[in-house]
């Protein structure tokens, strides 16, 4: 029993399709409690006021898009090494979900700059990065629609995965390089002192475990997804021959 | 090699090749500028630097479907790619020519752009030196993205997509030395970290290109 | 509902875009998951 057994799609999709249901409620239910936890029974902060909710959503969906790029690169990495199938979908699979993220999170922060900044947007660094992480989501996306064949398109794009991440970490310093931030530091660092208050810090523990799990779940999905497009389409393409 | 190089300057000079259209974009869009901005001297003084890095790095965005796009058609790459020639070379290579009809035009004509849009009299040769040492990441970086769409019937677009995020370093380093040598200011920390990038990736890129292009061949 | 004070558009708003963002991309992922599962049984089908 290994974790490559994993590799094999028909392995894959039993295994995900026994785990998903649960994966989804209980992401639903972390999502539902962190959520309501957070928006209902938590105080205002002193000084952003009500605004201060919407660190349940900000920080684990800007969390789960850098965490979302780095699991494509693990799984682009794979596929480059032991080139596992399902390896280069999970990563196809994976994209748009981090894509989302970093919406959610460049737009709940938008909005959260406007009263407590004055601005939308300011060219701050870490919005700064985000911003170009959402640029290199979207030309991945685009390079994999791009490309006809399975393969071609999952050996370019785990490429421009791995080649993307080396650019992705240079910009990022070199946009702190640029200009020097607004933004706070870590909400959660290991260094009890530095970190939000426990009022704030247990509903937005419990939120980010939704957002971790609402990702694994629709990972998992979307991968069975791919798997079963590329059997049909091996399928039709061997009707044609016939 | 020597024999690839001069093929390829000579195919990009000789009509058609599109030698002197990097160097008309380049010219269009410093002219433009100050039609959308305004044509006070002290806002286009301040704003120079950053806009003449920016045209150079479009007017090098725009030939970059060039560098494998003719030798894909004719045939001529699947022949390169078994000569003994490493893959690696290659694109290097291709990479080296691109800057030679490309990069140097912009770095030498920069300069007289900038007396355009009155860049002020310090900033002169930071520029130049910024570009001299930023374009060549700009070539080699451009040519990843060549070769990764170079199979495809309308790459174009998507070649800019997928080029522009990647050429984010280079130029916020590159336009901060030509910013902060045209007000004055010390200049060694952003101009070691152009430098650093450029050779790195001048190192490390072609094999990713190789391997993308070797894929693509397949 | 608690009382968001001055604030409350912002809050609103930023958990409005979230839920709708997240919930059509759950929406989306199934509907294709449902699409795609239903079109590769028809073509195994076809295959006897």
């Amino acid at each position: 029993m290994s974790l490559w057994e994993y590799a094999n799609p028909v392995k894959f999709i039993r295994t995900t399709d026994r785990v998903l249901p649960w994966l989804a409620w209980l992401s639903a239910v972390c999502l539902a409690v962190g959520l309501i936890w957070g928006f209902f029974f938590t105080p205002d902060d002193f000084r952003q006021g009500s605004t201060v909710k919407i660190i349940y959503l900000h920080v684990p969906s800007a969390l789960m898009a850098i965490n979302g790029w780095l699991m494509m690169l693990v799984a682009s990495l794979i596929w480059i090494v032991r080139r596992h199938h399902v390896s280069a979908l999970a990563a196809r699979a994976a994209a748009p979900v981090g894509a989302t993220m970093t919406v959610i999170a460049l737009a709940t922060g938008a909005i959260w700059g406007q009263p407590m900044w004055g601005t939308y947007w300011a060219w701050d660094p870490r919005l700064t990065s985000f911003l170009i992480l959402f640029l290199f989501y979207l030309g991945y996306m685009a390079l994999w629609a791009a490309i006809e064949n399975d393969d071609t398109a999952a050996d370019l794009t785990s490429i421009l995965c791995l080649v993307g991440s080396v650019f992705a970490l240079l910009s990022r310093y070199a946009v702190n390089f640029w200009n020097q931030g607004l933004h706070q530091g870590a909400s959660l660092s290991l260094d009890k002192e530095k970190n939000v208050a426990d009022v704030f810090y247990f509903p937005l523990l419990v939120s980010i475990a939704g957002f971790v799990l609402l990702f694994i779940a629709l990972v998992f999905l979307r991968t069975q997804t791919e798997i079963r497009a590329r059997r049909m389409r091996a399928l039709l393409a061997r009707e044609r021959m016939a | 090699m020597r024999a690839l190089i001069a093929r390829d300057l000579a195919l990009a000079v000789r009509a058609g090749g599109g030698f002197g259209l990097g160097l008309a974009f380049f010219l269009i869009v410093v002219t433009l500028i100050p039609f959308g901005v305004g044509p006070e001297t002290t806002l286009l003084t301040e704003i120079a630097p950053g806009i003449l890095w920016i045209g150079a790095l479009l007017a090098c965005l725009l030939s970059l479907d060039r560098v494998f796009a003719l030798d894909w058609e004719d045939g001529s790459l699947d022949l390169l790619a078994t000569a003994p020639l490493p893959m690696e070379g290659i694109v290097t290579i291709k990479a080296l020519a691109h800057w030679l009809t490309t990069g140097l035009p912009l770095v030498l004509a920069a300069p007289a752009l900038g007396l355009l849009l009155s860049l002020p009299a310090p900033g002169y040769l930071w520029l130049f030196l910024s570009l001299l040492i930023g374009t060549p990441a700009l070539s080699v970086i451009g040519t990843f993205g060549a070769a990764l769409t170079v199979g495809l019937k309308r790459g174009g677009l998507l070649l800019s997509l997928l080029v522009l995020p990647l050429y984010v370093p280079t130029l916020i380093f590159g336009a901060e030395v030509a910013r902060r040598g045209a007000d004055g200011l010390a200049v060694e920390t952003p101009l070691l970290m152009l430098a650093g990038l450029s050779f790195g990736t001048l190192a490390l890129l072609p094999f990713a290109s190789a391997a993308v292009l070797r894929v693509n061949l397949r | 509902m608690p009382d968001l004070g001055k604030y409350a558009d912002a809050v609103l708003s930023a958990y409005a875009v979230s839920l709708v963002l997240i919930v059509a991309l759950v929406a989306f992922s199934v509907m294709r998951a449902r699409k795609v599962r239903r079109e590769l049984s028809d073509v195994e089908g076809r295959r006897g």
